[in-house]
């Protein structure tokens, strides 16, 4: 019989929880081609929806004629701004504080704006109805150059803003100006600059460009007239949310409203906000009494829903000679497009922008951000990172790496030494937060360890000679990036979204048998919530991961929560599941007591059940106290087993990694090859080692694209032209490098289970690695900054500039 | 992204074909592997009223040898040509180029009388076929006849094709034995179009290039032979002032548009560098 009872390590590994290689759940179906879309939702005599879009990026709408598309078998309604007006809902307001329009009103601010919606029996039909509506428009001059935005004779974009000296977030200083927002000390800054030994200042651009996920943005929504319900199945990041926008905007009671996110193909920010195509879907159902589906085609996902980036940051550091950081000046021009539609938190118009001090020891900081209106898409989400994170990294390792090449010291060198120590933390940065926890040191000296840094540069300096030689068109960089994450919005006193504090939630329900189910206010969208959350709950309460099904993204049965984005699933739902679980564990705890007749007190946790301390053979296993719940409680306890938390972190987490990226460029024809890149992350608690590895290679592969070519450009009349995946840098397999992982851990100290989030930390810090290396790779020709992205030409363009072929 | 309404045509011989191109007039258009026209009609960029689908045509498809010739049927895919052990054998610059052509699955639908009859400045196979010296078979409602690749291209999607004709082979001499040959392609990702490419054949003598043909894909509104540049490596051993006059004959013709993949005078520049590269390829495979 002794041979058969588990050891303790089967009995841990039998539970798949924390830090278990568990494989992920839900890729059974998703394999399969059994995933649950939004797409695949069709429902008896649903109808379908489809935009007449802008050609032009600037102007004023005459008229509108639907009589020829009406005429069209199978067309039913043409929806325009006037019908909208009808019911309010012409404009609808922005997660910013801003308003946007839903359909042209007057005006069209941008190419591909929603100027009518089509309504057709099925999408041939709608398409055919959209070729045959005719729209008058009188071209305006567009306003494209973010920086000539608050010239005086420029254009007025935004007409129904006359007047308004004061738009959501303070007051306006032009009629293309959104709002201006400063954080620090600009005294003490200015004297740091004043008297510092050595400065550096740079216009550091990160170029607009756009999450696109596989799946594009849509919904189907279903009126019932009956019942006065409106239902919508729809790819939310963030299904609570919109079920309020919608209760708000369209003044239906918000029992009435049933929002559903069924699986998700990928999010990465591009589905949080609400789109005009939502509003007039619902509208459409409410009008028609049929259902509604809108689905948006890849050229509309890329020209029209959620740019992200588009910063413009004019970067200063002081110094002194010996390579001590002793102040930082940020002046950030924003370009929003035609409205202001991002998706921070609300009182944060530049979303966490002021974690820019990044990594580093800045004894003092001041950042000033100024947001505009262009004729572009509106937008400005955060692609793969907590809001403005990725721009606040960029900004801070591009302006390193131009102080080590000021100072002539290496930059990793320089890092080590502005470094925030590990007995500084908590630490209070000069733009204002609380670091949790890190040791940067550690992480930096592993990493270049690891890639043989020393020796890399020893390499590089013999290939500049030879290149200087003319014995090769090849030049090497390697690109060094330490970055600091700020995720996890967000604690109450920081964090609301139109009012709402950004907790999140955990409802779990245990059955007879030891199984249970554990639901969520989050909504994964392919992070693999089903297998992380349930890793999470076996660790806490013993039960197996396999025996907890995870469930998301119905706002009818799951608690409320505000969503999947900026890395704040496992921060915050991840925290309150670990303590909904603990809930249920103190119950079962006195349902053993009882049982097995002893005091609470004299209980100890032995990884999948109670134990009586000093005995072991008196033991109940939480799969047994499961069952007691449900026929044997002690008297007056009432019976189940279940527990809900709604969980407001106290801080946020700050994950950080040290990236090295060693990249070749040949300068005839610009074409790069990374040959090696080394991420190390420390994103404290690892819950699943295989998924985070599944993430950061994900995140770096965005971040290669984005570096290396992935941008929304638009030419001087605001024609988007990289509007498909032929010009939008999406790189495949045969592209993307070879990515090479680790880790430290350094929990967060006030997490419950001390994780901190990763998945957006390979985008953050992967971006800058890119980027310095090929900044790295021609400063030796005498460069300090090229822009992204580094596509070929743009290499060979640098080259160039930089006299490479004079002498040829 | 959704088409337009089309009518579906499939007939079954090559006369029916043309017969329903004739009748059906400006309207009509064939269909191949699709990869070119399917997109395009998803636009709206293009609204034909007939498609005529050769997919069922009987004899449109194979590869054999001819004498000194290999005539390849016009429906024959990228994916059959690089199966093709007669391909491999005898004109193996033809598998290389289309392994460059886009991924495995386009290659297994695509088609090399698609590719040649489009009239796409961005494909690959026409500069390749002008290299080769390639002539196509072409059936119309007056019956057939030849025309020389070279002959063929007019401007972008401008070719000699008359209504109601259709392409329905392509012969090719085989290149001698112990010939050198090498398509460069610069290509931001995986099906992507050229930023620029060069076809190159030629043969040695005594460490020397005897014969020499070049070509350049995407490089202009239509493929193009660049013969000062052919012209310039003949008697040479191809040293580096020999490849940098071949570049700049070949710069000299080329008139790229300015697009996402650059600027005019960056693709001007890197199909130099292609034509030196393809140059020195075709040279040291050459016996």
């Amino acid at each position: 019989m002794n041979d058969m009872t588990p050891t303790r390590e089967q009995r841990t590994a039998a539970l798949e929880g924390l830090g278990c290689k568990r494989k992920r759940v839900e890729d059974i179906r998703f394999t399969q081609g059994k995933g649950n879309y939004v797409d695949d939702v069709k429902l008896p005599g649903m109808l379908h929806g489809d935009f007449v879009r802008s050609p032009h990026a600037h102007a004023r709408v005459k008229s509108i004629d639907d009589s020829e598309a009406l005429k069209v078998p199978g067309v039913l309604a043409v929806i325009t701004a006037e019908t909208l007006k009808t019911v309010n809902l012409a404009w609808m307001p922005t997660l910013a504080g801003d308003v946007q329009m839903v359909l042209a009103d007057g005006k069209v601010l941008f190419q591909n704006q929603e100027v009518a919606f089509v309504v057709a029996t099925d999408r041939y039909a709608a398409d055919d109805g959209i070729n045959k509506v005719k729209v008058e428009y009188e071209p305006l001059p567009p306003l494209i150059d973010p920086f000539k935005a608050m010239d005086a004779d420029a254009p007025v974009l935004r007409e129904d803003l006359a007047g308004k000296t004061t738009g959501a977030h303070g007051p306006r200083k032009h009629h293309n100006h959104i709002f201006e927002w400063t954080v620090g000390d600009k005294e003490l800054t200015d004297a740091a600059f004043k008297k510092a030994e050595v400065t550096i200042k740079e216009m550091i651009s990160y170029h607009r460009t756009h999450p696109s996920p596989l799946e594009t943005c849509q919904c189907v929504c279903s009126f019932d007239k009956i019942k006065g319900e409106l239902t919508i199945w729809g790819t939310f990041q963030a299904p609570h949310v919109i079920r309020t926008v919608v209760a708000l905007i369209a003044k239906l009671p918000e029992q009435k409203i049933h929002v559903i996110s069924p699986d998700i193909g990928g999010g990465f920010g591009n589905k949080v906000g609400a789109y005009p195509g939502y509003i007039c879907a619902a509208v459409a159902s409410i009008v028609t009494g049929k259902p509604v589906k809108w689905v948006e085609d890849r050229i509309e996902n890329l020209t029209a829903t959620s740019f992200a980036r588009d910063y413009h940051m004019t970067t200063e550091i002081a110094a002194t000679k010996q390579g001590k950081v002793t102040g930082l000046r940020v002046h950030v021009l924003a370009d929003h497009g035609a409205f202001d539609a991002c998706a921070d938190p609300s009182k944060w118009p530049a979303g966490f922008f002021n974690i820019v001090t990044g990594s580093y020891d800045f004894p003092t900081a001041h950042l000033a951000v100024d947001g505009i209106y262009t004729n572009k898409a509106p937008g400005g989400v955060a692609y793969r990172c907590s809001f403005r994170v990725t721009e606040a990294a960029y900004c801070i390792e591009r302006a390193m790496d131009i102080l080590a090449q000021k100072l002539g010291m290496d930059p990793a060198e320089l890092r080590l030494k502005n470094f925030i120590r590990p007995e500084q933390f908590p630490y209070h940065s000069a733009l204002g937060w609380e670091y949790d926890s890190g040791d940067y040191g550690t992480a930096m000296r592993k990493a270049m360890e690891t890639v043989k840094y020393a020796e890399l540069r020893k390499e590089q300096e013999a290939l500049r000679a030879a290149f200087k030689r003319g014995e090769t068109r090849e030049i090497m960089g390697i690109g060094v990036s330490f970055f600091t994450e700020i995720v996890g919005a967000g604690p109450s006193k920081n964090c609301d979204i139109l009012g709402i504090a950004m907790f999140d939630s955990c409802e779990i329900r245990m059955h007879p048998t030891g199984a249970g189910i554990a639901r969520m206010g989050t909504k994964s969208q392919g992070q693999g919530h089903e297998t992380t959350w349930a890793q999470i709950i076996a660790t806490e309460i013993g039960i197996p991961a396999d025996n907890i099904m995870v469930e998301e993204g119905n706002t009818d049965t799951a608690p409320y929560g505000l969503g999947t984005y900026g890395s704040r699933s496992t921060p915050v739902a991840g925290a309150a599941i670990a303590m909904a679980a603990r809930k249920i564990k103190a119950k079962a705890q006195m349902i053993a007591a009882y049982k097995l007749e002893v005091h609470e007190d004299d209980l100890e946790w032995d990884i999948d059940g109670f134990r009586v301390k000093g005995l072991p053979e008196k033991f109940m296993s939480m799969k047994d106290i499961c069952w007691a719940a449900y026929n044997s409680v002690p008297p007056g306890m009432e019976p189940g087993l279940e527990a809900v938390s709604y969980y407001d972190p106290p801080n946020m987490t700050y994950p950080f990694g040290a990236y090295i990226c060693v990249m070749t460029i040949d300068v005839d024809t610009g074409v790069y090859k990374v040959r090696r890149f080394y991420a190390l992350d420390d994103c404290g608690t690892r819950i699943n080692p295989m998924i985070i590895e599944g993430q950061v290679h994900g995140g770096l592969t965005e971040a290669f694209a984005i570096a290396m070519g992935q941008e929304i450009r638009y030419d001087a009349e605001g024609n988007v032209v990289t509007g498909s995946f032929m010009d939008f840098f999406m790189p495949t397999a045969v592209e993307t490098p070879h990515w090479e992982t680790d880790f430290t851990v350094t929990p967060s100290p006030h997490h419950p289970i001390g994780a901190k989030g990763v998945g957006e930390s390979p985008n953050v810090g992967g971006v800058p690695a890119f980027s310095n290396a090929v900044n790295d790779a021609f400063s030796f020709l005498g460069s300090t900054h090229i822009q992204m992205p580094h596509d070929f030409w743009r290499n060979w363009q640098a080259a160039k500039n930089l006299g490479v072929f004079e002498a040829a | 992204m959704i088409p337009g309404p089309f009518s579906y045509h499939r007939p079954a011989t090559v006369a029916d074909a043309v017969k329903l191109l004739s009748t059906l007039g400006d309207e009509a258009r064939p269909l191949a592997g699709g990869h070119s026209l399917v997109p395009m009609m998803k636009l709206r960029l293009a609204t034909p009223e007939h498609l005529v689908d050769l997919h069922g045509v009987a004899g449109l498809k194979g590869i054999r040898r001819d004498g000194g010739k290999v005539v390849i049927g016009a429906m024959t895919t990228q994916h059959e040509l690089l199966a093709s052990d007669e391909i491999a054998k005898s004109i193996p610059i033809l598998q290389e180029t289309a392994l460059l052509i886009a991924d495995p699955q386009v290659r297994y639908r695509g088609t090399i009388g698609g590719n040649i009859a489009n009239g796409d400045p961005g494909n690959d196979m026409p500069a390749l076929m002008m290299t080769l010296g390639a002539t196509y078979r072409l059936e119309g409602p007056q019956g057939g006849r030849e025309v020389a690749a070279a002959d063929f291209y007019q401007g972008a999607y401008f070719t000699a094709i008359e209504p109601g004709e259709l392409v329905t082979a392509i012969s090719i001499a085989v290149p001698p034995a112990g010939h050198g040959h090498a398509y460069e392609k610069l290509k931001r990702k995986v099906g992507d179009y050229a930023t620029a490419a060069a076809a190159v054949i030629l043969t040695m003598s005594g460490g020397k290039v005897a014969t020499c043909t070049v070509g350049l894909t995407n490089l202009s509104e239509t493929p193009l032979l660049a013969d000062a540049a052919a012209k310039a490596v003949i008697g040479t051993s191809l040293d580096p002032a020999t490849l940098k006059k071949a570049a700049a004959a070949a710069e000299a013709i080329m008139v790229p548009a300015a697009d996402a993949r650059g600027p005019v005078e960056y693709r001007k520049h890197v199909g130099g560098i292609m034509v030196m590269r393809a140059l020195q390829r075709a040279a040291a495979k050459a016996a």
